[in-house]
């Protein structure tokens, strides 16, 4: 059976010859009980041909496709519905999102996975390596080699260095008479020439990330633009699990009209609440973390906020403020902004906000933004990674 | 993967003989295998068939696949191939009384493989062996040509849905001298009110004349050639044109294509030959998924609650068969429908409810109570199964009775300004809405074929026969590509786009202030459409307005 990686090389060889590539990367989140998932990743590809669109011009405003039924009800007569955004200020419940949000799985099956995914979004999608990982804030960690010698004790004879120092032993006593003609079994050993490796303590020094990943999960979050979102964030962790060597860490911050921090990515994913949206709690509350914690020190700090671009405090003033503040320690905040499709050309208020603000000129090096429409596949969320990091 | 024991071998037979019973008609010799999920994954790219040629495309297939049964593990109960011998596939774990439910399932399938006429061009194939020699041929040329062979496979796969199945059929159901046009209807049809516009008197003149002729069998032509001398020439180039602007694109560039005539260049042919008889293989199955799903839940229902063998079972059988074949609130479920519909019609036909008489009748009661006691149902069925496809099965026998009966309706889905939310409601409980929602999930696609006249100067010109659905733009790029490369110069493709008449997305609700009502209700206009020209020439696309 061919492998994946045997499938991407053939697809890269498709643009040597003229043609596009196929295959793309799709995910399958297995679900379980207890709010755990996890992610598998598989290849998709699709088959061009000339079809029918499935589209439907006739279709009234706000209509959706309409299929069968079975059931009790005259015509006319809803029989169910899906809210898309509940009412603004009502309280919400927490509960587990729609979609496959939800799952049970180890967190290390995510990594692996995650860190796959990453190596395969660095070289087979051309996602730009890191070229500075920030070299003032190193970590130091301890790793284990055989790499010291001791005479006389120790784990692992070293053959060759035992030989040569016997020889030179029997040199000085002058056990040697003819180099040309050297009897082995004449040797004197003495305790002293056993040269062994022993273990010993290095000093490893390696960069290390810390990702903060912002979702607004407002009730206006409702199904694609959340998946969008969230698509986005898992190739993006991928892609910084893959460049630091898994020396990555994660932290998940939801807000709506509150921010609050929750332990993993199934509830970073599932969550959904129905509140109004105040996208500054978000990233008060990193502020608010790196300080207490003080990690800004020892960390390169990647912020990264998925919203649909609503936002109660309008022309972003509380919003503006943390942010400046944040940048004064990060290595890139990314804002992605997901649009619904019923937006249209119009600008939404965190896209405003920022573009009228000048921020995004002025630390053009540290913080960037990728506005994409809710329908967006996965070569478009890819693109909008790059523009991310870039 | 291995035959089933012979104990399970044994109830199969057993199934047999009582379908056989009911007027199911299948070859007697049939081949059950177990198989295991993963091999069934493994299958599923392939359509099933173990010896199709290999792909790239099954092997992405076959991955995602494995992720997929990873995530959301299924045990599906069987799988049938229309070969001969019919080969059908089980997982090892059934309990004997499931497998009798399974087994009626499985020889309904075959009975519909072996006697529904759609499948007519695949009864004298032994598919297994020919793809089998179709795969080691493809095996042999890609280890001669490498990657190209590959893209020779996508590029035919490319249009390998626009494939004159209905054509092959024919050639199938007719018979040699009915397939050609015979001189007499080229003369009377063609020939004189055509090309010689002849008058209305003249033309019963010669009808006349041809009858006469019949009964004193003199030849009736030689006055007509020694008439028009031009007229055994116009036949035969009448012919021609015929033949020719039969051919599918396929066929047409398999043909024609110069780039294909280049020695070098000749092996494509069979590959592009392979792809084309492996989807007319399959072009039946596609079209009569509600039918074939429909008659083996009737079959399964009707046998095994008339077999003794589900005593002790019926609970867990009532469980298995609902999980089948019941009806989704919202959605729609091909085994339930076609099932439902087969019963529907045998209880009107047993009723003699396809009757003048019937149709006559105004009141409900009247209706309901109508029975003529023909009980010819069982018998209509077949013929139904014999003769129909999803298409006709559905437009002829979807009626306000079925969709009364079982509460069938339209259900809709919409945006509600007010309670922001999705609704879902009944839109329509009549059966012709019903019906025209069903057709159009059914199969059906583009009808694209090259046009002659202007296929010159190295240009491939195809037509699109516009039938008010536009193609997926994004699809057309790599199509055309591909036809491009087999064909070896440009190509043309005239299809049909949306003249837009600025639909804009505000259209919904006002998503900043969801309590302001949309005053103006516009008027939905009718939709224009206007002919678009496509151009694919170096790789580069281009397309503009005709």
């Amino acid at each position: 059976m061919i492998t994946l990686d045997e499938l991407l090389e053939k697809d890269r060889r498709r643009e040597e010859d003229g043609f596009k590539r196929k295959i793309r990367i799709g995910r399958i989140v297995k679900p379980g009980a207890g709010g755990k998932g996890k992610i598998i990743i598989v290849p998709t590809t699709v088959e061009e041909k000339f079809v029918h669109d499935e589209i439907n011009l006739d279709q009234k405003p706000g209509e959706g496709e309409s299929t069968g039924g079975t059931g009790e009800g005259e015509e006319g007569d809803v029989i169910g519905e899906q809210p898309v955004r509940p009412q603004e200020g009502e309280e919400g419940e927490e509960g587990p999102g729609e979609g496959p949000g939800q799952g049970e799985g180890s967190d290390h099956e995510l990594e692996s996975n995650a860190y796959e995914l990453g190596k395969v979004l660095s070289q087979d999608f051309q996602l730009p390596n890191l070229k500075d990982k920030g070299k003032k804030r190193t970590l130091a960690r301890y790793i284990y080699d055989l790499t010291d010698k001791n005479r006389g004790v120790g784990q692992v004879l070293d053959k060759k260095a035992t030989l040569k120092r016997i020889v030179e032993t029997n040199i000085t006593l002058g056990n040697i008479p003819d180099p040309g003609n050297i009897d082995l079994t004449k040797f004197i050993i003495s305790p002293q020439d056993l040269v062994y490796r022993i273990l010993s303590r290095e000093k490893d020094f390696e960069s290390q990330a810390l990702v903060f990943f912002l979702r607004d999960y407002s009730g206006s979050m409702s199904g694609k633009v959340t998946q969008t979102v969230v698509s986005q964030h898992v190739m993006l962790y991928s892609w910084l699990l893959y460049q630091y060597d898994k020396q990555v860490e994660t932290r998940f911050i939801l807000h709506d009209t509150e921010a609050k921090e929750v332990t993993d990515f199934y509830k970073y994913y599932s969550y959904k609440v129905a509140g109004g949206t105040k996208v500054f709690t978000a990233f008060k509350l990193v502020n608010d973390i790196v300080e207490r914690e003080n990690l800004a020190r020892d960390y390169n700090i990647y912020v990264f906020h998925g919203t649909d671009g609503d936002d109660w405090d309008k022309d972003g003033k509380q919003t503006l403020v943390e942010i400046e503040k944040m940048l004064t320690y990060v290595s890139r905040i990314g804002i992605s902004i997901v649009e619904h499709s019923y937006v249209g050309s119009k600008q939404t208020e965190v896209e405003k906000y920022l573009k009228t603000s000048g921020i995004l000129t002025k630390h053009s090096n540290l913080l960037k933004m990728d506005v994409l429409n809710e329908n967006a596949d996965d070569s478009r969320i890819i693109q909008g990674i790059k523009s991310l990091i870039s | 993967m291995e035959l089933v024991n012979q104990h399970v071998k044994g109830i199969m037979e057993e199934c047999k003989l009582r379908a056989m019973d009911h007027g199911l008609k299948f070859d007697d010799e049939t081949l059950e295998y177990i198989v295991t999920n993963r091999d069934m994954i493994e299958l599923s790219p392939k359509v099933m068939i173990p010896t199709l040629y290999d792909y790239w495309v099954h092997d992405v297939r076959v991955i995602s696949g494995k992720g997929m049964y990873e995530a959301y593990p299924s045990n599906p109960y069987e799988t049938v191939i229309n070969t001969r011998p019919a080969i059908s596939f089980y997982n090892d774990n059934n309990p004997d009384w499931l497998n009798v439910m399974i087994f009626y399932h499985v020889l309904a399938h075959i009975d519909f493989f072996q006697n529904n006429l759609f499948y007519k061009n695949t009864w004298d194939i032994d598919l297994t062996g020919q793809a089998l020699s179709d795969k080691r041929l493809i095996a042999k040329l890609r280890s001669e040509k490498g990657r190209w062979l590959d893209y020779t496979i996508e590029f035919a796969r490319g249009i390998d849905n626009i494939v004159g199945y209905h054509k092959e059929l024919n050639l199938h159901l007719l018979t040699e001298s009915k397939q050609r046009l015979n001189r007499t209807d080229f003369y009377f049809d063609i020939f004189l009110q055509k090309i010689k516009n002849v008058s209305h008197n003249e033309y019963l003149k010669e009808i006349t004349r041809y009858n006469e002729n019949l009964n004193t069998k003199e030849d009736f032509f030689s006055l007509v050639i020694s008439k028009y001398p031009e007229f055994e020439e116009l036949y035969r180039r009448e012919l021609l044109i015929k033949h020719k602007s039969d051919l599918d694109i396929m066929e047409y560039i398999i043909r024609n294509s110069p780039f294909l005539k280049e020695d070098e260049n000749e092996w494509m042919k069979s590959v592009i030959q392979i792809v084309r008889n492996t989807s007319i293989y399959f072009q039946p199955q596609i079209r009569t998924k509600i039918m074939n799903e429909g008659w083996a839940s009737y079959w399964h229902d009707y046998l095994f609650m008339r077999d003794n063998r589900i005593c002790g079972h019926e609970v867990d059988y009532a469980k298995v068969n609902a999980g089948v074949t019941s009806m989704p609130k919202v959605g729609l479920n091909p085994y339930a429908l076609g099932m439902r519909l087969f019963q529907h019609i045998k209880d009107m036909e047993d009723r003699g409810c396809y009757s003048f008489d019937y149709f006559l009748l105004k009141d409900q009661i009247g209706k309901k109570k109508f029975d003529q006691n023909k009980n010819t149902g069982a018998e209509y069925i077949l013929k139904i199964r014999e003769n129909f496809n999803d298409f006709t099965f559905i437009n002829s026998f979807i009626d306000q009775d079925f969709v009364t009966e079982h509460n069938l309706f339209v259900a809709g889905k919409r945006f509600n300004n007010a309670r922001m939310s999705i609704e879902y409601y009944i839109q329509s409980k009549k059966s012709e809405d019903y019906k025209k929602m069903i057709v159009d999930t059914l199969y059906h696609p583009p009808e694209i074929s090259v046009d002659i006249s202007r296929t010159k100067n190295g240009i491939l010109y195809l037509n699109h026969k516009f039938e008010n659905k536009p193609l997926k733009v994004d699809f057309i790029e790599n199509t055309m590509i591909g036809i491009e490369y087999l064909w070896g110069g440009p190509v043309h493709l005239e299809t049909s786009e949306p003249a837009l008449a600025g639909k804009t997305a505000t259209n919904y609700a006002n998503f900043w202030d969801p309590s302001s009502q949309q005053t103006e209700e516009k008027k939905p206009e009718p939709i224009r459409w206007k002919r678009m020209l496509y151009i694919m020439e170096n790789r580069k696309l281009h397309k503009r307005e005709l």
